[in-house]
């Protein structure tokens, strides 16, 4: 699971408020080289919740990036910080661990890279 | 004929193992399922500016579909019950990024409502979940052979009107503006396309269905194409091939569902030729002439040529 992915992931247990992000409990991570396309990034930095991606990135153990993404004027010549951002959002992989739903405590396990978001019938 | 899949156990039980192989190794299969992802990508309409998108694919089963995805310079997140579908996937190394969850997730809740009637007619009270995703991320959706799965009960919690209800309203919450969906789909019935369609038009989307090859029940095909937002998507990207006939029905995006024209031609009329019925004398006269143009050797016409013979001849 990319970090693109977790930041767009919510927890699906009804009733909760606060279920954006999940926290992630790391136990495998990998890392997997992907082309680097500064225009999907661009794209990309429009939707991304900056905070959840940076919390994310250091529970997978990347620290590099910064606190606050800078204005969209200057990522078009920062090309060191484009960098950062795509190694974060798409050559991070979580192979194994979970997600942990902030409010209740859920934990949506992460088996072979893909998280399991599939709710028990009796989930209240 | 052989039943379809979707009515003989739910996805994540048929889609076992074995069943998940064979889908994929079949290479027929792989074809047909190439060629209507680049159609559902072709009706998706993205603008063509080279910048990636990010897309969503609903029940992507072994990533079949996201191949097409990735192939077209997209990224995709894939969504699918199987297990085992998902385990395809992974060992074919696809590029998108696979979910294990339940498109239409509805969960029941037991209420005891104490007043007299109330507790017979709500005693569920169901929760609808949907996809889990964030408001606005998705720049399009696509799904390929997978959304009429959700018109079976398998569970007690599965009606079919909750969990389309479910799936479109959650669907439509996390598609950015002027966003696509476009559902490639084998409905049962007409009740059964009406109930998705209703649901979809409730959850807020505008659009209708594409049906291609309208006139070969093999062949044919149909595609819900359904839009997010009043940005008006009038289709003026120039179409590769030849169906520019359908393209100014797409554009009606009044909130209204409506049917859109065939993609090829018109079926040709047929022509009856009294005059040169097979069998008649005419018919004769003309086979006659014809072989005699080629050379052969064939009695001279009279007015015996033709004639109905006595039942005993």
């Amino acid at each position: 699971m990319r970090l693109i992915v977790h930041n767009m992931l919510t927890c699906n247990i009804k009733g909760v408020i606060n279920k954006f992000p999940l926290r992630i409990e790391a136990e495998k991570v990998i890392k997997k080289e992907v082309d680097f396309n500064p225009d999907f990034l661009r794209h990309m930095l429009a939707k991304i919740e900056w905070k959840a991606l940076v919390d994310g990135a250091r529970s997978m153990g990347y620290t590099e990036l910064p606190d606050h993404a800078p204005d969209t004027e200057r990522v078009e010549s920062d090309e060191s910080f484009l960098k950062k951002f795509h190694h974060a959002l798409l050559e991070l992989h979580l192979e194994e661990g979970s997600l942990v739903c902030q409010e209740t405590g859920r934990k949506f396990p992460v088996d072979k890279g893909v998280p399991n978001m599939v709710l028990r019938e009796d989930e209240v | 004929m052989s039943s379809r899949p979707e009515l003989q156990a739910p996805p994540e039980i048929f889609y076992d193992d074995k069943e998940a192989r064979k889908y994929t190794s079949s290479s027929r299969n792989l074809e047909i399922q190439a060629r209507l992802s680049e159609r559902t990508l072709e009706l998706l309409d993205l603008p063509e500016d080279d910048v990636p998108r990010l897309l969503l694919d609903i029940g992507c089963g072994s990533g079949l579909s996201g191949e097409t995805i990735s192939e077209s310079g997209h990224r995709w997140i894939g969504l699918d019950i199987s297990a085992s579908m998902l385990n395809v996937a992974m060992e074919r190394e696809v590029e998108g990024d696979l979910l294990l969850g339940d498109m239409g997730q509805v969960c029941l809740s037991f209420f005891n409502i104490y007043c007299g009637w109330w507790i017979f007619c709500n005693r569920y009270i169901h929760y609808l979940q949907g996809l889990g995703l964030r408001t606005g991320v998705i720049d399009g959706v696509i799904s390929i052979s997978a959304i009429q799965w959700l018109c079976n009960a398998d569970k007690s919690s599965h009606e079919p009107r909750l969990r389309l209800k479910a799936f479109f309203g959650s669907l439509y919450r996390c598609l950015s503006r002027g966003a696509k969906a476009v559902f490639q789909m084998y409905p049962e019935n007409m009740a059964q396309l009406e109930l998705i369609l209703s649901q979809a038009q409730h959850a807020g989307f505008s659009g209708g269905l594409q049906v291609d090859y309208s006139n070969s029940s093999k062949k044919k095909k149909e595609f819900l194409v359904l839009s997010c937002g009043s940005v008006p998507t009038s289709i003026n990207y120039g179409h590769k091939d030849s169906c520019s006939d359908d393209d100014d029905s797409e554009d009606d995006e009044e909130n209204g569902m409506v049917y859109v024209s065939d993609r090829n031609m018109p079926r040709k009329k047929q022509r009856t030729n009294n005059n040169k019925r097979k069998g008649g004398r005419e018919w004769v006269l003309s086979k006659k002439e014809q072989s005699r143009r080629k050379g052969n050797d064939v009695p001279t016409d009279s007015k015996y040529t033709a004639r109905k013979r006595k039942a005993r001849f």
